[in-house]
């Protein structure tokens, strides 16, 4: 029971960060702007925050240097792709690589450095249920946020007004520009939230998650969270739902491994993948599924004037 | 209004990943723009020393102790030598490129810290006889190209004997890369050296397929830890596993350099990977003209692998009984691999008072009596 109640901790605090980074990317993804710089703009949060967290002392001042830091990079993204009209895809895989090698450079200074004593989170109360409280109650702020996250973002993007116009622009960017939408402002905007919430993510990784600085080590999962947004056909909830899914998986694998019994951790490693052209080839054989989920105009570039 | 087609897509994410690996490899460049001009004439041109790494030297772990002892010789042998390094070599094609491109520079000795760059340095040291190659923790050599390394499990063993007296759940937990020999030799010493001291001692093994993933590190350490585990081993990279256990409140050690600062009160001691023991050897063999092809591997008793910063806490006891397995691994009086010895299937491995030669270390691919579960494998 109490090895099950730490398995359930463990899975969410690892699948928080991949949900956080997720809802982030289906944000300007449904803005019609897909960004393939997930883990450059985690990495650079990621120094940014563990750098602010060290300097300052304080966490929290660390996340929002981060979540900034994020969106710095997604806004000069935006600005290339949706201003100057580069390739999406290229320009994107510019930033992942750029936001390695940069912080890889740069950091050197914070390699080996530690932070202060990290706190111990938990909820007064709730943290004393028997194995509800040690499998929910005991986690980083984060863990909730992301829950109230993915509703708040939900409830946006479905209920209000803002949100609509959000997805009328990733559908039909001409159309929503002839209703006289500024397009390219608004994409600039779900762009850099994208970001900020990916710079939160890698934020999580460095000051959280693993407490240090080294270059690369978010470790490919951005990647995971690019997938993620497909595999959830850009459902908040379902993204939710598939992060906590990844981290269960990798939990339960190493879980498994300690307990002796034996598989290709290879193959884990390579299940969110697998998921994520499994789910692509089922929504494919169903043309309607991907044109009510997929925004039509993702990934392709919008001339205004034209 | 004009659209890219999806092969023009292709080809530019191709472009740029390529013209990102490109900038990757490229060699430091300010290393070696300083010296030449300044030296004075009648002063003996210095030896030049080229080392090739595989990852970035700001790792904390591997890389970063081979150029602690980069900086050891450079230190010590002052104006007689010059050295260079290139970090981040990949184990494959580029690596020859690399090291043909060091030894254009007038690099004399070059020494590449890595398994996989085996053959390159092979194909290499054939086409430059006048060269000196030595290759970390390879098998191959030529008359101009030696192997090196360290009997790493030594300072395992050590590790185990503290981690033997200072479980309370006599369930230790070691974080591993990849099941290659190398690595089932520490997990094998470390339970030996735990078993030493604490009979009832189990070992629970995580593999995470990566030297280094700091954030999958820690999600190893903490279902060790969550399956009672409490002092973690790890040959991984970074010193996540040993951060994770001071979170958790568990004891664990550092791996490859002295992480001692990291983790206050879970730190109980360090594996630390002396390299600039041997590359003074190696350098001192080149200027005194003694160099000839070898194979070396010096353990404890050499000084390359040193187990250091003891934490404070670890009584006095414990500590003693670490001294005296140094010193017995120093005079040859305690051999980590002695038979009998069983694998964890009740198999013998190694019959009566037989001590383990380096055919049998290099071919280990079991764990001993006392090790969870089954190695992992391709079959």
């Amino acid at each position: 029971m109490n090895e099950l109640a730490s398995l359930v901790a463990a899975t969410l605090s690892a699948g928080t960060p991949l949900a956080i980074a997720g809802l982030g990317l289906l944000v300007n993804e449904r803005a019609g702007i897909l960004n393939l710089g997930a883990e450059g703009m985690m990495l650079v949060a990621a120094l940014t925050g563990f750098a602010v967290c060290f300097e300052t002392g304080n966490d929290w001042i660390g996340f929002a240097a981060g979540a900034g830091a994020g969106a710095l990079v997604a806004a000069c993204f935006g600005w290339l792709v949706i201003w100057l009209n580069t390739n999406q895809y290229a320009t994107g895989l510019a930033v992942s690589l750029f936001g390695g090698g940069f912080t890889a450079f740069v950091g050197v200074a914070y390699v080996g450095k530690k932070l202060a004593e990290r706190a111990d989170y938990s909820i007064p109360l709730l943290r004393d249920i028997p194995f509800l409280g040690p499998a929910l109650f005991r986690q980083h702020p984060l863990v909730y946020f992301t829950v109230a996250a993915t509703a708040g973002i939900a409830w946006f993007l479905y209920r209000t007004r803002a949100g609509l116009v959000l997805r009328a622009i990733g559908e039909s960017p001409e159309s929503a520009h002839a209703l006289g939408y500024p397009v390219r402002p608004i994409r600039l905007l779900a762009v850099s939230v994208g970001g900020a919430m990916c710079g939160l993510a890698g934020a999580y990784f460095s000051i959280a998650y693993a407490p240090l600085w080294v270059e690369g080590m978010v470790a490919g999962r951005g990647w995971i969270a690019l997938a993620l947004t497909v595999f959830a056909t850009w459902r908040p909830a379902r993204i939710l739902l598939g992060a906590y899914l990844f981290g269960g998986v990798t939990m339960i694998q190493l879980h498994l491994q300690g307990m002796g019994v034996n598989i290709a951790n290879q193959l884990m490693a390579m299940l969110p993948y697998l998921a994520t052209v499994i789910v692509l080839v089922l929504i494919s054989r169903n043309p309607a599924w991907i044109r009510l989920n997929m925004p039509a105009s993702l990934g392709k570039p919008f001339f205004p004037n034209l | 209004m004009e659209r890219l087609s999806w092969l023009k897509h292709l080809a530019l994410a191709a472009a740029v990943t390529a013209a990102g690996l490109v900038a990757c490899t490229k060699p430091e460049e300010p290393k070696k723009a300083e010296a030449p001009a300044a030296a004075p004439a009648q002063k003996p041109e210095p030896l030049k020393v080229a080392f090739v790494y595989v990852g970035p030297v700001g790792d904390a772990g591997w890389t970063f102790a081979h150029d602690l002892g980069r900086k050891y010789v450079e230190s010590k042998f002052g104006d007689k030598i010059k050295t260079t390094f290139v970090e981040k070599v990949p184990e494959g094609p580029d690596a020859e490129r690399v090291i043909r491109d060091l030894v254009a520079q007038g690099n004399q000795v070059i020494f590449a810290t890595s398994f996989g760059f085996g053959d390159a340095m092979e194909k290499v040291a054939k086409d430059y006889p006048n060269v000196y190659f030595e290759h970390a923790t390879g098998y191959k050599t030529a008359p101009n190209l030696r192997v090196y390394e360290g009997r790493f499990y030594e300072d395992a063993y050590l590790a185990g004997i503290i981690a033997g007296s200072m479980t309370k759940t006599n369930i230790i937990g070691f974080v591993g890369s990849f099941p290659i020999p190398e690595v089932l030799r520490n997990i094998n010493a470390f339970t030996l050296g735990a078993q030493s001291v604490n009979p009832k001692v189990k070992t629970k093994v995580v593999w995470v397929s990566s030297w280094f993933d700091p954030p999958k590190e820690t999600e190893a350490a903490q279902s060790l830890i969550n399956q009672g585990a409490d002092v973690l081993l790890q040959n991984t990279d970074s010193t996540a596993v040993l951060q994770a256990a001071e979170k958790n409140g568990k004891y664990a050690f550092g791996w490859d350099s002295d992480m001692s600062a990291f983790a206050p009160k879970a730190h109980l001691g360090s594996c630390r990977l002396n390299w600039g023991l041997y590359y003074e050897k190696a350098i001192n063999d080149v200027l005194n003209k003694t160099w000839k092809t070898e194979q070396t591997k010096w353990g404890v008793k050499e000084g390359l692998p040193e187990f250091v910063s003891i934490a404070t806490f670890v009584p006095d006891p414990v500590k003693k009984k670490v001294d005296d397995a140094k010193a017995g691994l120093k005079d040859g009086s305690v051999a980590v691999f002695k038979g009998p010895l069983y694998d964890n299937t009740g198999k013998e491995v190694l019959a009566k008072d037989v001590v383990a030669d380096d055919k049998w270390n290099g071919a280990v691919n079991f764990y001993v009596k006392g090790v969870d579960g089954k190695v992992p494998s391709g079959k």
